[in-house]
């Protein structure tokens, strides 16, 4: 059944089974390469997608239910020439080792701090609380994110 | 870009290649064996082409048998061969474990990149051979003596005239430099170094940050379908028979494939593969059963063992009988996971007289091989190309579902992508070692050990496949193939060779003499270090710091056990007993950047709230890496919840190639660690494995409270290149447990140290 979904500014029709999750339409029929199949639970946050502002795990999300709904994915942000300050911020403190949850990191700070620029460190804290790095890059990604809400407060 | 395009545009761009591919593309044309072992390797890592190449237009492409796991290496071997050739970071191109052009360095595991490729061998000597080629071009084409010729960015120039000069691409590029890795080339001096030893930036992270790399989860291929697997639902089930008719119809469903026991169902499309595994009827026997958990530990002394001896001066039980005191303890470590963040991945493409598999795996010439050996075709005709995963920390599922997916499509004669499920990954992989360790030292009447009896007990079944081996992961083992067999063998025959200490199975306090040769790093004559391995009922493989962890945790927990019933200070404590002056300087350096207050533990200070600091240091297997790591607590007498505050590391590596790559991993090490420590712990039922996804398995999230972490970076410019990704996390569970100990007087001896057991260990003060 065909679906128009609103990626990154662009519209897309697809022709997909509605309850197909949208992590693999935009992973897999957009080729994508920003939402990342983590876990296929909701539990990890590395299938992160900014739809209407907030963040979603797509992994859970059927396709049909952000129609219409524009969505954000990590390459919606920045690009490598001009990174948004947020990926900026986390190229400046070398934030990353695998980087195979920057998606998801990335995405649920922004949403959170676009809704709540003014986040303590400890709201900050608990807004990450569902996203998992498994190589424990915590410091410096917690680092890069306050200091980002910092410039952009 | 696929890595299709990847490839033709590195053979556009690079200069000189040692590999040529027939007009079928991927063929390569035979080549003397390189060093490497056993893989038949075209690439012969004894010419310097093999490893270097430079371009027309001067920019250089080298080719690595080590690969970047985000563990930064990319990054510090570019930084390498820009140093050594004196050349620009960003003219450096990496190509990294494609099997098809880079030399075989085996598997990409144990804190070996650093010492391989940053001492005078391999990389770093292929780089220098090639720097010393170019000076030499240099000096015949300038008509000066060679020591004339100064090399700075990519350009050779007269020292008294540079405006007599000639550009890397000038002297060679685009034509091979046809000389072999030679042993005598100089390195670059230390003192030096412009690139070495800085902190040159990550060179993939500006993509990595906006959705630019390329990691193997994003492959694509054209005419690629998808593949999902069925594992059987219990440890040790055999498959009895399958429905196809079961998905037949489904949307997309392209084949059901068996072989033996490994079942997989491809599909046009992911979800489609998804759904149809789900729905496939498969019937499959009653498992094995299992060891109850609650008992495991007791169970593991009592089954057929494989002993080794790593060290016995043969008067321990003498020594122990003259003692003036015995401490006896047992320490307790659970089975723990990679848990990789993202679910394993590959893609393969079977044709008929050639394979190609895109795997994010450590090992890309043993994959090749055990690729080649799942399906019966020459190794010759494998190609496996590294493509960038999610951080593994050890083998993960990149080994088995690169199987997978060779299976799959060899069955479906089309490119097939396979991504684990959370519970295929989690239920199946090779899992860290549990152990039980029982440590015994006897003392003198002035409180100093006299001798350390050590006795360990960890089951292990399979591991890296290596060349030969595909049982030893799932996959193979599901298609036909056995592990590695267990052979039990006790008494355990008597030490031999040099002393071996690549598991931490001796404590750094022993002075490790096998023979007439000492090894250790300590000062303790009467010693001796039994391991019995078992058959484990899971899967076991390398996970960060592979039993160097789980015995370290039983020896610095113990010393500082030792330290208190003697009321001495855990640090003056190490120091006594210790001979390394590398060891005791790490030592020193965390106590002081921690400003360790010197007194006996434990302060057991009252209150609900009790602060306490705790040390544990090592000398990674023996030879690789000098750490030591200052934990601050608090614990809630209350909640049993452990607050770490603060740690502090101490780390010597060697010469340090890029200090913020090095705070990077003792950083994440840190956390990793502490995370193993708090909270991580494989669980079964009498059949199955039950951790299988994020709230079975508990690790510490982003919103986790974690400590301010210092590292104190310990150069050494003479010293030998060792690992440094592995050395902190060793002595994480030991420290944090100490540190309990200091302030509550509860000793923890069994990770993870979860609220409930530390309640407990209160309890029993």
């Amino acid at each position: 059944m065909p679906i128009t979904l609103r990626v990154n500014g662009r519209q897309h029709t697809v022709d997909v089974d509605p309850e197909t999750p949208l992590l693999y339409v935009l992973s897999d029929d957009l080729a994508l390469r920003g939402p990342k199949f983590g876990c296929g639970l909701g539990q990890c946050g590395a299938c992160t997608v900014i739809a209407g502002g907030r963040a979603i795990r797509s992994c859970v999300t059927p396709v049909s239910s952000v129609e219409g709904t524009a969505l954000v994915t990590l390459e919606g942000l920045g690009s490598v020439e001009a990174p948004h300050p947020l990926q900026r911020a986390f190229i400046d403190d070398q934030a990353a080792q695998c980087g195979f949850c920057l998606n998801g990191v990335i995405l649920t700070a922004k949403a959170f701090l676009d809704q709540n620029p003014k986040a303590t460190d400890a709201q900050i804290q608990q807004a990450m609380s569902g996203v998992l790095c498994r190589c424990f890059t915590n410091t410096r990604m917690m680092h890069a994110i306050k200091r980002y809400r910092e410039k952009t407060a | 870009m696929t890595a299709e395009q990847t490839r033709r545009e590195f053979l556009k761009s690079s200069g000189a290649l040692v590999v040529c591919f027939s007009s079928s593309g991927l063929e390569p044309l035979a080549f003397e064996q390189g060093r490497g072992g056993g893989s038949r390797s075209q690439v012969d890592a004894r010419v310097v082409d093999s490893w270097i190449g430079v371009a027309a237009d001067g920019s250089v492409t080298a080719h690595t048998g080590k690969c970047e796991l985000g563990q930064g290496i990319q990054t510090t071997q570019t930084q390498l061969i820009a140093e050594e050739l004196s050349v620009a970071v960003d003219r450096v191109k990496l190509i990294m474990c494609d099997t098809s052009i880079c030399p075989d360095q085996g598997t990409t595991s144990g804190s070996q990149s650093h010492p391989t490729n940053f001492n005078h061998a391999n990389l770093a000597l292929a780089c220098a051979t090639a720097r010393e080629a170019l000076i030499e071009l240099a000096a015949t084409r300038l008509g000066v003596p060679r020591d004339q010729i100064a090399v700075e960015r990519g350009v050779a120039s007269v020292k008294a005239d540079r405006s007599k000069a000639a550009t890397y691409g000038e002297l060679v590029g685009g034509k091979a430099f046809n000389i072999p890795v030679s042993p005598t080339a100089k390195r670059k001096e230390h003192g030096a170094w412009t690139v070495l030893g800085t902190s040159v930036p990550r060179v993939d992270l500006p993509a990595m940050v906006t959705a630019q790399l390329e990691y193997v989860h994003n492959v694509r291929v054209p005419g690629m379908v998808h593949g999902a697997v069925v594992r059987p639902p219990e440890v040790g089930a055999a498959l009895k028979g399958v429905d196809e008719g079961s998905v037949r119809s489904m949307p997309g469903v392209i084949k059901v494939v068996v072989r033996q026991n490994f079942v997989g169902v491809v599909a046009e499309k992911p979800w489609q593969a998804v759904r149809a595994a789900a729905a496939l009827k498969a019937e499959w026997s009653a498992g094995s059963g299992l060891p109850r958990q609650a008992d495991f530990y007791d169970y593991l002394r009592k089954q057929p063992s494989r002993d080794t001896l790593v060290v016995d001066s043969r008067d321990v039980d003498a020594t122990v009988g003259r003692a003036a005191t015995i401490v006896k303890a047992t320490y307790r470590h659970p089975y723990q996971m990679h848990g990789s963040m993202g679910t394993s991945c590959a893609v393969a493409d079977v044709q008929a007289d050639r394979v190609t598999v895109w795997s994010s795996t450590q090992s890309a010439y043993p994959t090749r091989s055990g690729v080649a050996t799942l399906l019966g075709v020459p190794v010759e005709r494998v190609r496996v190309v590294f493509t960038r995963g999610s951080g593994c920390y050890g083998i993960n599922g990149a080994d088995t579902v690169a199987y997978d997916a060779a299976l799959l499509s060899n069955a479906v004669a089309r490119p097939v992508r396979v991504q684990l499920s959370r519970k295929d990954e989690m239920a199946w992989e090779n899992y860290g070692f549990a152990y039980v360790i029982d440590e015994r030292v006897a003392l003198d009447g002035a409180g100093n050990i006299i001798a350390w009896d050590h006795e360990s007990w960890a089951p292990s079944l399979g591991g890296r496949p290596g060349y030969d081996t595909p049982g030893n992961v799932v996959t193979g083992m599901l298609a036909g193939f056995q592990p590695a067999a267990f052979v039990p063998r006790s008494p355990a025959p008597p030490p031999t060779g040099r002393f071996n200490n690549g598991s931490n199975a001796a404590p750094s306090y022993v002075t490790g003499c096998v023979g007439d040769a000492c090894g250790g790093t300590g000062r303790v004559k009467s010693e001796r270090v039994l391991t019995h391995t078992i058959r484990s009922p899971f899967f076991t493989g390398p996970l960060r710091s592979p039993s160097r962890l789980q015995n370290t945790f039983a020896h610095e927990s113990f010393m500082d056990e030792i330290a208190a019933k003697v009321k001495v200070d855990p640090v003056e404590f190490r120091l006594r007993h210790l001979r390394d002056p590398r060891l005791i300087d790490v030592v020193k350096g965390a106590a002081k950047a921690a400003a360790w207050e010197t007194r006996p533990s434990p302060r057991a200070s009252q209150g609900t709230l009790a602060r306490g600091r705790g040390i544990a240091c090592v000398l990674y297997e023996g030879d690789n890496g000098y750490c030591a790591l200052v934990a601050e607590v608090e614990v809630d007498r209350g909640t049993g919840r452990i607050a770490v505050k603060r740690l502090v590391a101490a780390q010597d590596c060697g010469p340090i190639s890029s200090p913020d790559g090095m705070k990077n991993q003792i950083e994440g090490g840190a956390l990793q660690g502490m995370s193993r420590a708090l909270g991580e712990e494989v669980t079964w039922d009498d059949r199955k494995v039950t951790s299988v996804d994020w709230r079975t398995y508990r690790s510490l999230t982003l919103g986790a409270d974690v400590p301010a972490i210092e590292s104190v970076l310990i150069d050494r410019p003479d010293g030998e290149a060792m690992g440094a990704g592995e050395t902190t996390i060793t002595l994480v569970a030991a420290a944090i447990g100490n540190a309990v100990f200091d302030a509550t007087a509860a000793r923890l001896r069994e990770v993870p140290f979860t609220p409930e057991r530390v309640k407990a260990a209160l309890a029993n003060i």
